[in-house]
């Protein structure tokens, strides 16, 4: 037997014991204005000024007793270090003094805050408080990681995942930062949505703001003016999720079951929308269809009428969502047909079907799954994308661009936004759960994970001609409307003066060597070196996080697990504009404040972006034979010398493409951005939208364009970085012997 | 250095053990055994009668829902994988594909609290005893399957274990190797007195190396015995048609006197070990190779009729139609002059038909 375990188990929590009691006694326990990297407060009155005291002197002093109440719950654990692993004594000890201190440190964030008590019976019962406290900071943060890992350890000891810590720490950390970052803000929305102009709550002010006419009004049909921003949202999504459904499934036919020969090409292009933000291609289409568009302007001098206005509102929303939101069905049903086994198709063939019979009663239906994802992707894109309905929407009003002005705008009425956004989330999750009911319990699984030796079978040549020409023409114009933005970004001014110039991009850009080192001059860079210093924190974050969650649901068997994957896939089915809102009403208050910091655009790019990671691990995660953990556990490493060792090495694709992924989407993500950056956080995106509004076409596009070529620069040093694991010569053929 | 004897091979054993997967599905079903130190032990039995379970539950990789582990002498019934001293060698072998030969070889050395040099030795005497010290900085996917299957052998014996496993470690090799790779592994284990527990459906490979044979059906141990005992006196049909297969017959005890039983089939009748059996109707398991067929005669024999003729090189199969069910035989004379539809005698040898409770 060995014997070290016993050591090992209490150095954790005497590891976290420490961490505990330098959050209390070390670190300045509330949040520090100059912000979480900042640290001019180590020689500004540290450790005694009330701002920046650990609380152990803040108690000492007199003030903020109510903290003593988490002390007694880090001095019980102590007893456990004294005790061995397996006495039930050690895992009670743990258990309650993790979750009741857990729970007395958010608690008192919750009930004492900035004008003291925040609930009006607690000032009755007690009396005015007559302190106030500031949000949560260092000294927070460590201890409340402490109760919360001391409060696993005692899970594990008590049985729990074979009381396995490293898997149980995951799984209670995990839930914890999902709690706090997807549900606490959707719920504090709700409530908002509730609060009318006399701050109480009340039904009837939700149930106003909910059926707003401005939002239901069906009048366009009935021969009024204008529909409600609802109905305009969904049509919009509806369309488009059909459209960029079917559009990716004939590029996905086109490349596994046609004789194409550019389908490298096809493939490339998939990736340009996917690093290009979401309103560049709105951009363009102004500069082709716009009042002085190429388009318009050739059209009208040809047959001499008026330039029309015609492509601001649904015609223009929906091309350039179409546009950009079609190479993602493409990824999405390029898995799924390939997933089809060649052998289902010969046998339906054997089975005298001809080509179009076996298309239609074989392949189609198994395709379902992906046809189902690729619709439920564009429409929920579609709900949440606020770029291109910002530049091109005109009097088409959508959910996604009212939730913005309801915030940013004259009226600033949070509830207002918090009750849009609501609808928004309603239509999304509706859809979320329309996909899981249609797709049912039916099984679709054709890969059988022997080796399959077929070939696919041609499309038949009345589905494959149409799909060519589909083909033809969106890759046509996709080329086309790239060739506008690069052009676009070196004409000075569009449509009136038509010289080229560098000017936007000097003006954007521009740099000079001066005594101090270089002087960057031009009005992006500030925006642009926060976006890579955002973008590039979060994606090794959105990473880790994602891959642990996928080891956990797909590696692990514990209670809940299928409410444990529920709640980390629901912020997939959020979109941007709600996370962005959200967090504004539940960060904008202590206990947990967060607006105006680089840590909430950090935090919501990681939960925004987490889906992904997850699908990715999972993915390649049930590609590896579970007997490789199994054998490792066997030879004697525990769960995390197992992940670092087998798992991880093993995983690299699929790092690499949370990596990349999660910083792509964080370069070019505009929705949630727009309402949490700040003068001193901005992003590039909302810079650009800034331009947009202006009118400044010019620099807008220039500074896209860059953009662009930034992301391709570092999608290929990620690449280079991260490297690929030698799994021998048969790798390529993904395990498929010969 | 040189793997020594093991002295840390330590006995297992099972107390009332079940395990029960979700809410109901019960994969092993209050099974108790218990397994010498030094010995080579066989899990035998059809798919899903929960042999795998149950060395997986050795193993720690799965918690038993009720019941005791112990591995010598030590309770482990609530310890994880990672803290018993047990490795194990999988079907698949699960060699790490991203580390070299030599890397996976040493891979649990490294958590065991060695030296650095001390662990590259072990490794390498790991490797030499499997033959395969030349090949330590390869891939596993450079090994052909037989070699891979080395591997998997060294890493769990560098590890000294107190009890090593395999999980069907033969089955994606083919035939040929199938029967060099058990000698092998009988030798190890004999050389180096490991405990082994080891599982497959094979019941010629299980014969062939094992001590003791532990046969489980439907979650519960059917016979536990040497390979001998199970063949010569299975404890029920199952057993009996399972080991070696057998033609099993419907019969009648007429009489018994000092253990020997007169037995009657039909109009033929012979002298068998009761093996406790009392008077009355039982069934009569007769191996294939024990099956006399005979030309067709008038008396003491079982008259019948060959319905089916095949040869298969080094012996003859027939399958003959007899008043109670059709009887399966080999015969070893190739040139028998019988063909399919001739009327034959068919006996029993005197030793090999066993009695079974009906």
């Amino acid at each position: 037997m060995k014997t070290e375990n016993k050591a090992f188990a209490h150095s954790t929590l005497l590891l976290w014991l420490i961490v505990g009691w330098a959050g209390f006694c070390l670190v300045p326990w509330y949040g520090i204005e100059d912000g979480f990297f900042g640290f001019e407060w180590l020689s500004d009155g540290y450790p005694f000024d009330p701002d920046y005291a650990p609380a152990l002197f803040l108690i000492l002093q007199g003030k903020k007793i109510w903290l003593a109440s988490v002390v007694p719950f880090m001095i019980l654990p102590v007893i456990a270090l004294f005790r061995i692993k397996s006495d039930p004594v050690f895992g009670k000890v743990l258990v309650v003094c993790g979750a009741l201190g857990f729970g007395i440190l958010l608690g008192q964030g919750f009930i004492i805050g900035l004008k003291g008590w925040q609930f009006g019976w607690l000032e009755q019962l007690f009396g005015p408080l007559g302190d106030r406290q500031f949000g949560m900071g260092y000294g927070a943060l460590f201890m409340a990681s402490a109760f919360l890992f001391i409060f696993t350890q005692g899970i594990a000891a008590r049985g729990a995942v074979n009381g396995d810590v490293f898997v149980v720490s995951s799984i209670g950390f995990v839930v914890t930062i999902v709690a706090i970052f997807v549900f606490f803000p959707i719920i504090s929305m709700l409530l908002s949505a509730f609060i009318g102009e006399d701050k109480a709550y009340s039904i009837s002010v939700f149930i106003d703001k909910i059926t707003d006419n401005r939002l239901w009004s069906l009048s366009c049909i009935t021969g009024g003016q204008k529909c409600g921003a609802a109905w305009n949202s969904f049509a919009l999504a509806v369309l488009v999720g059909i459209t960029t459904t079917v559009l990716g499934l004939a590029f996905a036919l086109v490349v596994t079951r046609t004789g194409f020969r550019y389908k490298k090409l096809l493939r490339a292009m998939s990736v340009l929308p996917i690093i290009t933000p979401p309103f560049v291609i709105g951009l363009a289409i102004i500069l082709l269809f716009g009042l002085s568009g190429s388009f318009t302007v050739f059209f009208s001098d040809l047959f001499g009428f008026q330039p029309t206005r015609w492509v601001y509102g649904l015609p223009g929303i929906l091309i350039a969502q179409i546009l950009a939101f079609t190479p993602i069905a493409f990824l999405v049903m390029i898995g799924v047909v390939e997933g089809v086994s060649p052998s289902m198709e010969e046998a339906s063939q054997t089975l005298r079907a001809n080509k179009w019979e076996t298309f239609v009663n074989v392949s189609l239906p198994l395709m379902r799954p992906g046809i189902a994802n690729a619709f439920l992707l564009g429409f929920i894109e579609s709900m949440a994308d606020f770029g291109n309905p910002l530049v091109l929407g005109g009097n088409f009003d959508v959910l996604s661009t009212e939730i913005f002005y309801a915030i940013v705008g004259a009226q600033y009425d949070q509830a207002r936004a918090a009750s849009i956004a609501l609808v928004l989330l309603f239509f999304t999750l509706a859809a979320f759960y329309a996909q899981r009911f249609w797709l049912g319990k039916k099984s679709y699984t054709t890969m059988t994970g022997k080796g399959d030796s077929g070939v696919y079978s041609q499309l038949p040549s009345r589905v494959s001609k149409p799909v060519f020409l589909i083909v033809a023409a969106w890759t046509a114009f996709t080329l086309l409307i790239y060739a506008m933005i690069f052009y676009g970004s070196f004409v000075e001014l569009w449509g009136v003066n038509n010289t080229l110039t560098f000017k936007h991009y000097i003006t954007a850009f521009s740099a000079r060597i001066g005594e101090h080192g270089i002087h960057w001059t031009g009005s992006a860079w500030d925006s642009f070196w926060t976006t890579l210093k955002i973008a590039g924190i979060s994606a090794p974050l959105t990473a880790a996080v994602g891959l642990v969650t996928a080891y956990l649901l797909t590696r692990q068997n514990f209670a809940g697990k299928n409410a444990f994957e529920f709640g980390t896939m629901l912020s997939f089915a959020i979109p941007g504009t709600v996370i962005g809102v959200s967090y504004i009403l539940a960060f904008n208050v202590p206990p947990l404040e967060l607006t105006g910091t680089g840590i909430i655009l950090v935090i919501s790019f990681v939960f925004r972006n987490m889906p992904v990671g997850v699908r990715a691990g999972i993915a390649s995660m049930t590609q590896l034979d579970k007997s490789l953990d199994e054998s490792s556990l066997t030879l004697g490493a525990n769960s995390w010398q197992t992940f670092i060792n087998v798992i991880l090495p093993l995983l690299k694709p699929a790092i690499l493409a949370a990596l990349v992924y999660s910083f792509v989407r964080a370069m070019t993500a505009i929705s949630a951005v727009i309402f949490l950056v700040s003068a001193e956080y901005n992003m590039a995106t909302s810079y650009i939208i800034g331009r947009v509004e202006n009118n400044d076409y010019g620099l807008a596009i220039a500074y896209s364009t860059s953009l662009i070529a930034v992301m391709l620069t570092v999608v290929a040093l990620m690449q280079l970085i991260v490297g690929k694991t030698k799994i021998g010569r048969r790798s390529g053929q993904s395990g498929a012997k010969p | 250095m040189k793997l020594k004897q093991n002295s840390k091979a330590a006995s297992v054993s099972f107390k009332n053990v079940t395990k029960i997967y979700g809410k109901d599905v019960i994969a092993v079903d209050d099974v108790s055994l218990s397994i010498e130190a030094g010995t080579l032990v066989t899990l035998l039995g059809p798919s899903g009668c929960g042999k795998t379970t149950t060395l997986r539950m050795i193993a720690g990789l799965e918690m038993c829902s009720s019941g005791t582990v112990e591995i010598g002498d030590v309770d482990v019934t609530t310890l994880p994988a990672t803290d018993r001293d047990v490795s194990m060698v999988f079907q698949s072998y699960a060699l790490f594909p991203h580390m070299s030969v030599l890397e996976n070889v040493s891979y649990g050395l490294k958590f065991s609290g060695f030296k650095k040099n001390e662990i590259s030795e072990r490794a390498i005497a790991g490797l030499e005893l499997v033959g395969l010290s030349e090949y330590g900085a390869r891939l596993p996917s450079e090994l052909s399957g037989g070699q891979q299957q080395r591997v998997a052998v060294a890493r769990a014996l560098v590890l000294e274990p107190q009890v090593l496993l395999f999980d069907e470690p033969l089955s994606n090799l083919d035939a040929k190797l199938r029967r060099q790779v058990r000698e092998e592994i009988r030798e190890i284990q004999q050389n180096l007195g490991l405990t082994v527990v080891y599982v497959t459906h094979d019941q010629e490979e299980a014969l062939a190396v094992s001590d003791r044979i532990i046969v489980m059906k439907n979650a519960v141990i059917a016979q536990d015995g040497t390979p001998r005992d199970l063949y010569d006196a299975p404890a029920n049909r199952f057993v009996a048609d399972f080991i070696g297969e057998a033609n099993i017959l419907p019969c009648e005890i007429a009489a018994i006197k000092a253990e020997i039983a007169k037995v009657k089939i039909g109009d033929y009748s012979l002298n068998l070990p009761s093996r406790g059996l009392d008077k009355g109707s039982a069934l009569l398991a007769v191996r294939p190779n024990r099956v006399i067929i005979g030309k067709s005669k008038p008396n003491k024999n079982l008259p019948g009729k060959i319905i089916r003729l095949t040869y298969v090189g080094n012996h003859l199969e027939f399958t003959i139609a007899t008043e109670f069910e059709n009887l399966f035989a080999t015969s070893s004379d190739v040139n028998s002059e019988f063909k399919v539809g001739d009327d034959v005698a068919i006996t029993f040898a005197d030793k090999g038909p066993v009695l079974l409770e009906s």
